[in-house]
């Protein structure tokens, strides 16, 4: 003890010493005491003084011993409070982020006011990091004072706006823990929640798919309520159905919710689609995830999928696949078919830990069918030679299952079984005898031979449970066993005394048949027994005795019971049913603790319900805000940064505004755009081989030939990647399609447009790489060019329904796209970005004006920025800007030149050179931004229209390019109309 | 020790509240808590499953308590024995409590009580970022090692000279990008990317060697040391074989549904990149055969054993390490035996049978042949030990899967590629 108090001293020596290098060392013994779980809370003056140090590492080690023991000493704790609330202002976000975790995390009562202001600060924080910091101090706050809650929920409600994937996570589980009755919350954010999900870590993914499955079930109906119906009419029924439905409408809505053929709610599917790539996660929790998501949200036929990636978690360590297995059991009861062409999978291994093993045996036992059952029991033939023997124990046990399910197999188990019965193993002989006694109770009379070779087992078992089942049977069959029967209960008789508990009750109770049966053999020796139980120490076997000696002798005070005493015990005894331990296991989420343990765990949510109708779906629209956040004017180089980990939501936003267009003309015009953008790349493609087609109206056709043209001028590369994408454009459509044959009666453009905006985002999100790679912009895109910067322009160039659909583009305002003309990895620090400005461009209007910004990244400074060696095809013409001459570290600048495209959309090849280095880069214009301002009124535009109409289709047949300026005249009267509409 | 129990009142969800070290010996030799402490004695709980258990893998992952829930891993020969208070997906505690363990074992080499216990403070340190409130904060190797460098005894040489730390100095920025698995600021003078193929068969052969049930499992294993941030495309000449995959999160799934090509930004390091399983059985060769025959004796207590290994579907490669392990019954005592090949050892203790017999030649196959010797008057021993196979062959992927190529793009320099492809036997088993 005395050593103790002597080392603390010298670490206090040591903490107060000026060098770091002792601090540290200090600060190390520390940890390594705290991790040994000794106490060093005396220390705590002398450590949180370090609380300011500079050295990074004592300061961190000074945090782990705050954390650990600012709740013992709360008076001293305050001291450091100062540090960290300076440290939330730091430049350094890791810093800021660093100081929430830590005062979040000293769980002292008093600071509770300081730690609100702090998280409500960090909430708004510019770097998506601190934000996350913020979501992970909201629970640690409210279970330091639930009183915050209705605060804190302002400021759930707030990170749940946050469209980063680092912030998603955690702000869902801070709402799980805070809130999670606050379905409403959710709503607005639920389509940017399945969306953003492939991109969250996994943790957060867990997180995430556990409470959508929750809201799902509170939001849409049950996909399987119409099973029945849904298997048996073809899709011409559904014609049918519906005339009669819109009559039945009116009358009894009630009744139709039942009857109305089931259509899936966009946002249910979008939610089955987009955790489904998930279930190819290398995280074990993520597939269960998706797989308890995928069993309790989707219809039936489609669950299926999850069975092959449940079945690839087996491989996996052995904890995961206990709980693997234990939901497999679960799932395997209620949908056998799907693990059933997994059967070999469960196989068992000698050297599988038991519990595996008896699991599998579980899996294996719940899969067997009439066809499979022979194959099965083959299995189950090795394993009963195992050496484990609680697993042949259970293996035994497993048998009789199959055997009472399938009745085909019934007579090969019992032989089986009573062959064990000469095992030399007693326990196996045990379990046999338990488990024949529940197969014999099914067909008594044929297997008297059985019941009599078990009689002459008595002699040999010991373990109590068998012996009771034998006495049972013997007691039961006693007919069918007359002579056995009465010596065997001679024999009790004598070890009575000696017998455990459930076998003496099982004695008084043969006793008391074979006094029913054969009083003149056994009336003796059931009184002896009757009177030996009259005095047993346990309070059990004297009641019943006592019971039974009232019932089966009649004496004059036994009333009129003793007369029906025989009805009473030899009574047919329905058969035992052997059921799964996991049957009805998924009335738990599955997947959950209280699942596993089939008993529900604290905090346990419960899994609600289907509604009997939908709820509102309206409530998931959001409206279009500007996607831009506040922080975005901040111009310094770390902001940048910043703000470009938000870019790629921003494309994300743009699709959503799709569906959540308020205004009904804006919800018909993206449904119209999504069609003509459809036929137009649809077009692009039949063009190749055939003329133009006079039917097409003429605004298709006017885009038909402005695709035409770019299909000309792709490269290889991107004709193939624009045929992908038509392919999965033409998907879409016959989704559509059936789509529309469903719902003939309601039709709903929003609907159509929220799924076309859908598959938008979802091609976004797979990564959000904009931060250091042109690459993909679209996931599905053939990387050929990859070396070439251009790539993205060619993309944006290519992905029509992308600009066109978003109203932003079209919107003058400043959400102005910016695209990546050289990263800043690429161009040694040197990063450019450059957006169509949409002004006029001044000195040659025929020219279209880009916006170029230069960010210099580097330490030293960048000069002579200069635009060298223009590669254009013929008749493009570029207007270079003024060469900037010096461009120092940190510092960014953004200049204007002008492109005359020519209206195609052809790249523009040049090279930006700085006074060291030369980098090619090229600038390819999207359709939508080849554009000259014009100003027309309604009127105009019509006559106009009726004029372009014509001369369209006259222009398409010929197909020559002549007219140069007409395709972006047409796109400035395009952009008006979209105008008036909106 | 004064041990405030506030856990009662502490009515907040969290996922992981403490974590416990323990070794096979049932010392407790780290804690670590993420919120109030909660007394070691929790884990007597844990101690009572453990004894009941006799095997540590036998030891249920989760064990409820009165007021707690254990979910338990055992690894490499130690418990990590974390504490539940509510509800929580079990997979959720169990993958991150192995990701904490591989964390150990890619820092110190290996995840052991002593490395464990010589590196206390970067342990305390990593599992301080690991989670944050009982929720994971950063479990990307990438990230961790910018945050905490690993030691190297070169380092820890320098430290103590100049007293500096172990702490990075700069800003992790991986947290910051979209690539939450990718460092930024990579630089290589060599810069080399190699991928393993390893692909481990999992069998079961009844006695007469027909196959019961096969299957594959493979991993792409890579160490990827690029410079920038390369953006790599793996191809396959035979992308049809794999119907079931998983990824490592850098890749994008949606080129793999479109193109079965393998489209990723790799993070620095090693890392597993995929694994793959190949189930159907008729594209599952088997390598070798095993002829075999172990019998007891009615009388005399004795047995024999009889094994002869060949080759049979080796693709024409040559098979090597072999090893045949058989777990004997308990009766069995000792062994006397002659291999034509290899070595083999008894332990009497736990009852392990091996035969290390190394290459196999087809033309001389190895046999191991003599008598066993029982315990005196104990019964024949009803059943019969099966037999585990390991063997190893280099440069064959049994599947047949073959890497067609591998492009780099966003980076200029010509990096250096291999593809290196192993075959090992997995849970293989003859039974007997």
């Amino acid at each position: 003890f005395l050593f103790y108090i002597f080392r603390h001293d010298d670490l206090k020596e040591m903490l107060d010493s000026n060098k770091d290098s002792l601090k540290l060392e200090a600060m190390k013994r520390i940890v390594a005491m705290i991790a040994r779980g000794k106490n060093a809370s005396d220390l705590f003056p002398a450590v949180v003084k370090n609380v300011a140090c500079k050295n990074i590492e004592v300061k961190k080690l000074v945090y782990v011993y705050l954390v650990r023991y600012a709740e013992e000493q709360q008076d001293l704790a305050l001291l450091s409070i100062s540090t960290f609330q300076r440290g939330l202002k730091d430049p350094n976000q890791l810093i800021r982020a660093s100081a929430l975790r830590v005062l979040s995390s000293i769980r002292v009562t008093i600071i509770v006011p300081i730690m609100m202001l702090a998280i409500k600060e960090a909430a708004s924080d510019m770097s998506p990091y601190v934000r996350k910091t913020a979501a992970h101090a909201i629970p640690k706050l409210h279970s330091l004072d639930p009183e915050q809650k209705d605060q804190l929920i302002e400021v759930i409600e707030k990170l749940l706006a946050d469209k980063t994937t680092l912030v998603a996570g955690s702000v869902v589980m801070a709402f799980e823990e805070v809130c999670p009755d606050r379905i409403d919350l959710i709503h607005k954010n639920y389509r940017k929640l399945c969306n953003l999900l492939i991109d969250v870590e996994e943790w957060g993914q867990v997180v995430i798919i556990n409470m959508l499955t929750r809201y799902a079930r509170t939001q849409f109906l049950n996909p399987n309520i119409n099973e029945s119906l849904l298997e048996e009419n073809s899709e011409k029924a559904f014609y049918a159905s519906d005339d009669e439905e819109e009559e039945d409408k009116k009358a009894e809505p009630a009744t139709l919710a039942k009857r109305k053929p089931y259509v899936m709610d966009p946002d249910h599917r979008l939610l089955l689609r987009n955790t489904k790539p998930l279930l190819q996660s290398r995280n074990a929790a993520v597939v269960m995830a998706v797989a308890q998501l995928y069993f309790h949200l989707a219809p039936k036929a489609e669950v299926g999928i999850i069975a092959k990636a449940l079945v690839r978690l087996m491989r996996s360590h052995s904890e995961v696949q206990y709980v693997v297995l234990q939901n497999v059991a679960t799932m395997s009861i209620k949908r056998r078919g799907m693990f059933e062409p997994y059967l070999k999978s469960f196989y068992i291994r000698s050297t599988d830990p038991t519990q595996i093993k008896v699991l599998k045996l579980e899996v294996l036992t719940n899969l067997a069918n009439e066809t499979n059952i022979s194959t099965i029991l083959r299995e189950f033939q090795t394993y009963i030679k195992s050496m484990d023997k609680d697993f042949v124990a259970a293996s035994i046990q497993a048998i009789g299952r199959c055997a009472t399910n399938i009745g085909e197999v019934r007579d090969t188990c019992l032989n089986g079984l009573v062959q064990l019965l000469s095992n030399r193993d007693e326990l196996v002989v045990a379990e046999s005898v338990v488990v024949i006694k529940k197969l014999l109770q099914m067909q008594p009379e044929q297997h008297s031979d059985i019941i009599k070779h078990m009689a002459k087992l008595i002699d040999n078992i010991q373990v109590p449970m068998a012996r009771a089942s034998i006495l049972w049977l013997i007691g039961e069959y006693c007919e069918h066993v007359p002579k056995i029967a009465p010596d065997v209960l001679r024999k009790m008789a004598k070890s009575f005394t000696n017998e455990e508990d459930i076998v003496k009750l099982q004695i008084i109770n043969l006793a008391a048949k074979l006094y029913l049966t054969n009083s003149k053999q056994s009336k003796l020796l059931t009184q002896y027994v009757l009177n030996l139980a009259k005095y047993d120490q346990n309070y059990d076997i004297r009641d019943r005795a006592r019971f039974i000696r009232q019932l089966i002798v009649p004496t004059d005070k036994s009333g009129a019971l003793s007369k029906y005493a025989k009805k009473l015990f030899l009574a047919l005894k329905p058969a035992p049913v052997l059921e799964s331990p996991f049957k009805d296991r998924d009335h738990f989420q599955l997947g959950s603790l209280s699942h596993l343990l089939n008993a529900k765990a604290a905090g346990y949510q419960e899994l609600p319900n289907w509604p009997e109708s939908a709820p509102d779906p309206s409530v998931r629209n959001v409206e279009v805000k500007d996607s831009i956040p506040d922080w975005s004017k901040c111009s310094s180089r770390k902001d940048r940064k910043e703000k470009k980990v938000e870019k790629p939501f921003y494309s994300d936003s743009e699709g959503e505004s799709g569906p959540t267009e308020s205004a009904d003309s804006g919800n018909f015009l993206i449904s119209l755009f999504h069609r003509m953008s459809h036929v137009l790349l649809h077009h692009s493609h039949s063009e190749q081989s055939s003329s133009a087609e006079d039917r097409k109206r003429g605004r298709k056709a006017v885009k038909n030939q402005k695709s035409a043209s770019e299909s000309e001028s792709e490269s290889e590369s991107s004709e193939s990647e624009e045929e992908s994408e038509e392919e999965s454009e033409e998907e879409s459509e016959s989704d559509t399609n059936v789509r529309k044959k469903r719902t003939p009666v309601l039709k709903q453009p929003p609907k159509q447009s929220k799924k076309e905006s859908k598959k938008e985002t979802q091609e976004m999100s797979l990564l959000d790489l904009d931060d250091y790679e042109p690459a993909p912009a679209s996931a599905s895109v053939t990387p050929v060019n990859f070396l070439s910067s251009s790539l993205v322009s060619d993309l944006e160039g290519l992905s029509l329904t992308d600009t066109i659909l978003a109203p932003t583009t079209l919107a003058p305002s400043g959400s102005i796209k910016m695209y990546e003309l050289l990263h800043r990895i690429k161009g040694e620090g040197l990063a450019v970005e450059y957006c169509f400005s949409r002004q006029p461009f001044s000195p040659e209007p025929n020219m279209v004006a880009v916006q170029i910004q230069f960010t210099n990244n580097t330490n030293s400074e960048t000069k002579n920025l200069h635009i060298e060696d223009p590669r254009l095809q013929s008749g493009m013409r570029i207007r270079e800007f003024a060469e900037i001459d010096v461009l120092a570290a940190g510092e960014s600048v953004t200049v204007v030149m002008g492109i005359d495209f020519c209206d195609s959309t052809q790249a523009a090849n040049f090279q930006l050179c700085t006074h060291t280095r030369k980098f090619f880069v090229s600038i390819q214009p999207p359709v939508g931004e080849l554009m000259t301002p014009a100003f027309l009124t309604e009127n105009d535009f019509k006559k106009e229209q009726g004029e372009r109409t014509s001369a369209l289709s006259r222009f398409n047949t010929h197909s020559c390019p002549s007219d140069c300026s007409f395709s972006s005249k047409h796109l400035s009267f395009f952009s008006f109309y979209v105008a008036v509409s909106l | 020790m004064p041990v405030l129990d506030i856990t009662l009142k502490d009515n907040a969800l969290i996922m992981i509240h403490s974590l416990f070290l323990i070794n096979n010996a049932g010392d407790l030799f780290l804690e670590k808590h993420w919120k109030s402490v909660i007394s070691r004695s929790v884990c007597d709980y844990f101690f009572e499953a453990r004894e009941k258990a006799v095997e540590p893998d036998n030891v249920p992952p989760v064990i409820r308590t009165p007021h707690h829930y254990l979910i338990n891993i055992y690894r490499e020969k130690i418990f990590f024995v974390s504490v539940i208070q509510t509800e929580v997906p079990p997979l959720f505690v169990i993958e991150f409590l192995h990701r904490v363990a591989e964390t150990f074992q890619d820092y110190f080499g290996e995840c052991s009580e002593s490395t464990i216990k010589d590196n206390v403070v970067i342990v305390y340190e990593l599992l301080e970022e690991m989670l944050d409130n009982g929720f994971p904060l950063a479990t990307e190797s990438n990230i961790l090692k910018e945050l905490i460098r690993p030691p190297t005894i070169l380092r820890s040489m320098v430290n103590t000279i100049t007293g500096s730390s172990n702490v990075g100095e700069t800003l992790p920025t991986g947290q910051l990008s979209t690539i939450p698995w990718r460092r930024a600021g990579v630089k290589y003078t060599n810069n080399e990317a190699y991928f393993d193929v390893v692909e481990e068969i999992d069998a079961i052969l009844d006695k007469s060697g027909t196959t019961v049930f096969a299957e594959i499992q493979g991993v792409i294993d890579a160490c990827v040391k690029l410079s920038g941030m390369p953006d790599l495309t793996l191809s396959f000449m035979n992308p049809r074989l794999l119907d079931d995959v998983s990824f490592h999160p850098c890749v994008r799934y949606k080129r793999w549904e479109s193109e079965r090509v393998i489209s990723f930004v790799p993070p620095d390091g090693n890392f597993q990149l995929m694994s793959y399983h190949i189930s159907a059985q008729n594209l599952v060769a088997i390598p070798v055969y095993v002829k075999q025959n172990i019998s007891f004796f009615e009388t005399g207590s004795s047995g024999r054993l009889d094994i002869t290994v060949g080759p049979k579907q080796t693709m024409g490669k040559t098979v090597e390490g072999l090893v045949v392990t058989v777990h004997m019954p308990k009766v069995v005592l000792s062994a006397n035996l002659n291999a034509t090949q290899g070595t083999y050892n008894y332990d009497p203790v736990t009852k392990i049978l091996v035969w290390d017999i190394g290459k196999l030649n087809p033309q001389k196959l190895p046999n191991l042949k003599g008598s066993l010797s029982l315990q005196s008057g104990a019964p024949k021993p009803e059943e019969n030990p099966s037999l585990n196979i390991d063997l190893k062959i280099q440069q064959l992927a049994i599947s047949g899967l073959k890497v067609n190529r591998l492009d780099m793009y966003g980076e200029k320099y010509k990096p250096f590629k291999g593809v290196k492809y192993v075959t090992k036997a997995g849970k293989f088993q003859v039974r007997t």
